[in-house]
């Protein structure tokens, strides 16, 4: 309002601001009958009907000139005071030429006074407002009339008193001043209006930024360097700041690189737009305090900021108002109502942005025109002289806009309106998971619904919230523990609590000094939090870190609370993510200092080991972070976790197991608690009576024993069997998922799976190959394939029945399962008597199709199995050739980028190549080019397959010689120089094959390939031995021709 | 010398009355204060440590030293006996109140004075030395259940071991602020003071008896200072402790 008083004159020129802007206007010029415009109405109503009796002398003052309007009144309406005629009334006043103050001429009538329109008003009774509308509608610059052009022209800083002295009229000025307080009066109260049902315009804040935006990519002079949200999810009321921020008004977080100054991090809220200490991200807690003065909006600010941009802007200016008069209308309002309408939706069409125009990247948002009146910028373009074109164009957009929001307001009465509120509000939280990509189920849009539906629950939580808000601490406690008898894991009562906003209030209580306040609203806190969209308003509101502060009080109880708490509230990642970033996990870790496992316990340390269990638990729900697990690694907590993991009670056992087994995906930690001794109690734990403990454990032990040490640990104390045992928990499916997992991993040591045998594990193994979840199948399969390597085994397997059921798991879609399987597959097809099965269950065609899989894990897992279903196969050749389109697709995977698959994949085309007639089809479908294309790679164990195939496919044709013509020699004979023996013996091989082509000799011989074969001519192996000299000599053979050729002729 | 003769034969069971200890223990204190004038100190340790040694057999959850110590506070806080000639002593109100109020947090006035009242056993207007300790026995190291008899003492407004209805409005009605628009600005705390009874009236007879409060409290432990706060919190207990019992032991 200060704007108002420093420049009175520019609000009158606007012929009353109240009028122009905030009436709501139709298109055609006519005043909605809005309850807004009402208002309005009845306001200069009762001004000009008082107008006449509170100040007769301002009354009689003559107008400049008449405000003229077609009245519904006759002649006939008109009484004494009046000259009545045919043609019209005349009044008997008459201004000092003479003229009627009051003339009509139907339907035109003529007013010259106040004096007569307040009469004229009286006349009109119920019509009264009728004609006052159609007397503004039809005098729209009424003000200009009233007083006369001289006061428009003046310059805007122009005062009243300057006004006096040039027009040298008191009772005009005193009725200048008197319309002039009255148009205040108006906007004053409509402006209150408007702040109050327009809170949180988030539309307005990303249309600007849109805007500014389009402004950035302005060709080579950009007004802005970039301007972005610090937040890219935006909540479905619209804003980006986070929760607790919204609480403050916030909308949303700017950075704005100007083209001239340093980077401005902007604050947008409700109420103004300022600058802050810098917030890049979310959560950083310190960047939010306001670190400049405010502004009415983001223009002003960055024209305050940026010269270049204000500069930039006032160019832009005329396009805009161009621009505003072809969109806004439409737009605008349609953008608006159809927001209205969603806001109890959580669809978020109204941020769909606008179509854009060609002329688009000119449009500020109407906000800037709208709230002009307030804002310097709004001001610049008032101190223009009156173009009547932009001022329509300025009219007509912000009256627009002002419906749209007035629409809002027009529901009935207050209350209403903060329900819409709530419902926003709820939404919010609700919808927030959506973006957080959380590991948390996904949450439905759940609240309390209309006043009727509420559950009695409801009423008494909203009351007891009161008292918490307005009682001291008696009463605090009290109410607390009168919420801590409703049933809190009841969703009912958690969504009430934080609807009747009494999460704010317990959130505010942690930060309090009163003890037993914080207990009491931990004590509720922890069980709300089982809610997932209480947990998210609690971090959202920023009550983690109030929790988190608690962890430091010397209060036990208080400290174990915080611990449970947060224990449940950070079963979703930015929660962790929070507790990490305030210093939480090391505090936690700290609370795990007590001594455990002493027989008698004294009430202190009884008290230390609630706390210390209490920690574990939050540690357990911190460490499903990885970063907090080297969080809690670097706090020192693993050799405090290995002290409580001695302890004697379950109760601490499962949440110390717990995080232990969640950090042992950590190399670090498999580590440590191999060197910490950790295995032996957790092989202790094994056979304990509680089957989460027991589940924990084992799931430790199958992270920790795929390091061979840590295998020989288990088996040294006796955990191997207490495993087997596990299995016959079928009906806990995790933890025979776990007991199995740890069983496979066990079983990778041969001295493990014969420890193993003692106990029949394979039998009960293959019972679980039928109707168990996948997380059970992919282990005991697993554990199959280990088994397998053992030629026992095999036999094993089949007299149990076990092919059956792993020929049909070949069906499946999990690919952890399907690379188990093909590999334990693979590992039975080395028995004779299992291919046989295999081959009847048609599980080679199953394998088979596996390479089409997606996942090159299971490609190559199924290539791998393949080598020995075709080495085993009776008819291998047959098979291979009924399996329609299999070769081209196997020589097509040689394409593949993954070395597993490629490698594999060589192995197969080795033993494929085996039959001649597929050797012919293989080379049909171009292998020998792209076998050769491999050949530089520097992997060993893709060389070893790959020299083997090559070798093998040399048999046909005259592949020896398209090896050479691709270059495939000259690297092979490399592959000398490698360290792998295995790598020797196929590559001899190869070498051997290719050298019965002259050409390959030649190459070969250049490449220096006779010194390192005839070193190896000197291995123990044979079959290289052989190999290498049968290359050395084909190359002699030639050596020995050419001589004679050459001697010859 | 009688005076160590008779705490001696206290201590074999000689005088085990109240009545008896009552008028020993005023003996003591008599003397102990005559001595503390005349500024005796070898005399006044002496006396300090036959009467802590008679104190400490009747409290739990002091040591001998501790209660000694706690004898020195008192003395301390004492200060100087007002009137040399008057046989009984001890704290008064106004005096025990400010204690409360600078050791030990407490605030509410009204709750300072049902603190006094149920320190003050003997219902003297003053809390005696031996009065000190036991209580203080209760106030900073007190039991559960301990805790629970000198809470409900305390909420016991007129000693009718019943906790009424009236008894509760009359600790609560400071407790909420007042909402002008309301039309019985009371409304509030009557209401709170009926979802109070609801929880804590087991036998559902309008009131709260001492077997109501202890289960309620048993329950729910944050329900021990209900109608207002009586006991110390733990810090400011904690810091009374460290600096009395940690106290250089002269006088």
């Amino acid at each position: 309002m200060q704007e108002f008083q420093k420049n009175p004159s520019v609000v009158v020129i606007e012929m009353g601001v109240s009028l122009t802007k905030a009436a709501q206007w139709t298109t055609g010029g006519k005043l909605e009958f809005t309850s807004m415009n009402e208002t309005l109405l009845r306001e200069i109503l009762s001004f000009v009907e008082e107008l006449g009796s509170r100040h007769p002398q301002e009354a009689e003052q003559v107008l400049k000139e008449p405000l003229r309007w077609s009245t519904t009144l006759t002649a006939s309406d008109f009484k004494t005071d009046y000259d009545i005629s045919d043609s019209g009334v005349q009044s008997h006043e008459k201004d000092a030429e003479g003229r009627p103050l009051l003339q009509l001429c139907p339907p035109t009538v003529n007013v010259r006074s106040f004096g007569q329109l307040c009469k004229l008003v009286h006349l009109a009774a119920d019509k009264k407002l009728d004609e006052l509308r159609a007397c503004l509608e039809e005098n729209r610059d009424a003000m200009v009339q009233m007083f006369g052009n001289g006061l428009e022209k003046e310059d805007n800083q122009t005062d009243v008193p300057r006004l006096v002295k040039e027009e040298e009229d008191e009772v005009k000025v005193k009725l200048f001043h008197l319309v002039q307080n009255l148009d205040e009066l108006l906007i004053k109260k409509l402006l209150k209006e408007i702040t109050e049902t327009v809170e949180l315009d988030c539309a307005t804040v990303n249309n600007d930024v849109e805007s500014l935006k389009e402004l950035c990519r302005d060709g080579e002079k950009p007004a802005l360097e970039s301007i972005r949200f610090t937040s890219d999810y935006e909540f479905s009321n619209g804003c980006r700041a986070p929760l607790w921020r919204q609480v403050h008004g916030e909308i949303c977080y700017l950075v704005v690189e100007p083209c001239d100054t340093e980077t401005l991090y902007i604050t947008c809220s409700n109420t103004a737009v300022f600058l802050n200490a810098g917030i890049k991200q979310e959560v950083e807690e310190s960047g939010y305090e306001r670190t400049s003065d405010t502004y009415k909006d983001l223009l002003t600010l960055l024209k305050s900021r940026s010269p270049h941009f204000a500069e930039h802007m006032n160019k832009q200016k005329i396009k805009a108002g161009e621009f505003d008069e072809m969109n806004e209308k439409g737009q605008e309002k349609e953008s608006y109502r159809q927001r209205e309408k969603n806001v109890n939706e959580k669809t978020r069409k109204h941020h769909v942005p606008r179509k854009r125009s060609a002329e688009k990247k000119y449009e500020p948002c109407p906000r800037w025109k709208n709230l002009g009146l307030m804002s310097p910028c709004g001001k610049a373009e008032e101190k223009k002289p009156k173009s009547s074109g932009l001022e329509k164009v300025q009219g007509s957009g912000a009256r627009s806009r002002m419906k749209a929001e007035f629409s809002l307001s027009s529901l009935p009465g207050r209350l209403s309106s903060q329900k819409i509120k709530t419902p926003a509000g709820a939404m919010e939280l609700s919808s927030e998971s959506s973006s957080e990509s959380e590991e948390e189920e996904e949450q439905s849009e759940r609240r309390l619904e209309s006043n009727t539906d509420l559950p009695p629950e409801y009423w008494q939580i909203q009351k007891l919230v009161k008292y918490l808000k307005g009682g001291d601490q008696t009463a605090t406690v009290l109410t607390l523990c009168a919420m801590l008898d409703f049933n809190l894991m009841q969703e009912t009562c958690q969504l009430a609590i934080r609807d009747v906003g009494g999460l704010e209030v317990l959130i505010n209580l942690l930060d309090t000094d009163e003890v037993k306040c914080k207990i009491g609203s931990l004590k509720i806190l922890r069980k709300i939090s089982h809610n997932v969209q209480i947990r998210q308003a609690i971090v959202d509101l920023g009550g983690l870190q109030s929790i988190v502060k608690i962890l430091d009080s010397p209060v036990k109880d208080l400290k174990a609370l915080a611990a449970e708490t947060i224990a449940s509230v950070t079963r979703f990642r930015r929660a962790r993510r929070t507790v990490r970033q305030y210093g939480g996990i090391k505090k936690l870790v700290s609370l795990l200092h007590c001594v455990p496992n002493l027989a008698s316990l004294t009430a202190h340390q009884q008290k230390d080991v609630e706390v210390a269990r209490c920690g574990a638990l939050a540690l357990w729900s911190c460490s499903k972070s990885t970063k907090n697990k080297e969080a809690i690694r670097k706090a020192g907590g693993v050799p405090l976790l290995g002290r409580l993991l001695k302890s004697p009670h379950e109760n601490m056992l499962i949440p110390v197991v717990g995080t232990l087994q969640e950090c042992a995906s950590e190399e670090s930690y498999r580590t440590a608690i191999q060197k910490e001794g950790m295995i032996k109690d957790l092989v202790k734990n094994l056979s304990s009576d509680n089957e989460e403990l027991q589940m924990h454990c084992a799931n430790a032990l199958f992270k920790c024993a795929a390091d061979k040490q840590t295998r020989d640990l288990v088996r040294n104390y006796k955990g191997l069997q207490p495993l087997v045992s596990l299995l016959a928990k079928v009906n806990n499916k995790q933890l025979l998922a776990a007991a199995t997992g740890a069983i496979w991993k066990c079983s990778i040591s041969v001295e493990n799976v014969a420890e193993f045998q003692k106990y029949n594990v394979l039998e009960s193994l293959v019972d679980l190959l039928t109707d168990q979840p996948e997380g059970v199948l992919v282990n005991v399969v697993g554990a199959l394939g280990e088994f397998a390597q053992i030629p026992a085994s095999k036999t094993t397997i089949r007299k149990c029945g076990g092919i059956k059921p792993l020929v049909d798991l070949l069906n499946g879609t999990n690919q952890a399962l399907l690379v188990n399987v093909t590999k334990t597959v693979g590992a039975c097809a080395t028995d004779q008597d299992n291919m046989a099965i295999i081959d009847q269950l048609d599980g080679v065609r199953l394998v088979w199709s596996l390479l089409k899989n997606p996942s090159s894990d299971v490609q190559s897992s199924a290539a791998w199995a393949l080598c020995p279903c075709i080495e085993n196969a009776k008819d291998a050749g047959e098979m291979v050739r009924s399996l329609v389109g299999g070769l081209e697709l196997i020589v097509n995977l040689l394409k593949s980028t993954n070395k597993e698959v490629l490698a594999s994949i060589c192995a197969a085309i080795a033993k494929i190549a085996k039959d001649k007639e597929n050797l012919a089809v293989l080379t049909d479908h171009g292998v020998v080019p792209l076998l050769a294309k491999l050949t530089n790679t520097t992997d060993d164990m893709l060389r070893r397959h790959l020299a083997e195939a090559v070798g093998h496919c040399c048999m046909w044709g005259s592949n020896r010689a398209s090896f050479g013509e691709a270059g495939a020699v000259a690297p092979l004979v490399r592959y000398l120089k490698s360290k792998d023996h295995r790598v020797h013996q196929s590559t001899a091989m190869a070498l051997y094959q290719l050298s019965k082509d002259p050409n390959n000799c030649i190459t070969m011989h250049e490449k220096g390939v006779v010194k390192p074969l005839i070193h190896i001519m000197g291995s123990d192996d044979e079959m290289l031995q052989e190999a290498a000299a049968g290359c050395v000599r084909n190359i002699r053979l030639l050596a020995v021709a050419n001589r004679k050729a050459i001697l010859f002729y | 010398m009688s005076l160590f003769n008779a705490s001696s034969c206290h201590g074999n069971g000689v005088f085990t009355s109240p009545v008896e200890w009552r008028s020993i223990e005023s003996h003591i204190v008599c003397f102990f204060f005559f001595l503390i004038k005349s500024e005796m100190s070898s005399m006044n340790r002496k006396i300090i440590h036959t009467l802590a040694e008679s104190i400490s057999k009747q409290v739990d959850h002091f040591s001998k030293t501790e209660v000694e110590c706690l004898i020195r506070e008192f003395n301390l806080l004492l200060g100087e006996p007002v009137s040399t000639g008057r046989t009984v002593s001890g704290l008064d109100k106004e005096r025990f109140r400010s204690i409360l109020h600078n050791n030990f947090g407490l605030t509410d006035d009204m709750i300072m004075d049902l603190v006094f009242r149920t320190f003050d056993k003997d219902n003297d207007s003053f809390v005696s030395v031996k009065e000190w300790i036991e209580g203080l026995s209760i106030f900073l190291r007190g039991t559960l259940e301990e805790k629970i008899k000198y809470c409900f003492q305390v909420y016991d407004l007129n000693g009718d071991h019943y906790i009424s209805r009236e008894e509760m409005f009359h600790m609560l009605k400071n407790s909420l602020i007042r909402q002008p628009t309301e039309e019985d600005p009371d409304e509030g705390i009557k209401d709170l003071v009926e979802i109070t009874l609801k929880r804590m009236d087991h036998d559902h007879d309008g009131r709260l008896s001492f077997a109501d409060f202890e289960k309620a409290v048993k329950d729910e432990n944050l329900l021990l200072e209900a109608f207002g706060t009586c006991l110390p919190d733990i810090m400011s207990a904690d810091a009374f402790e460290l600096r009395v019992f940690q106290e250089p032991a002269e006088l």
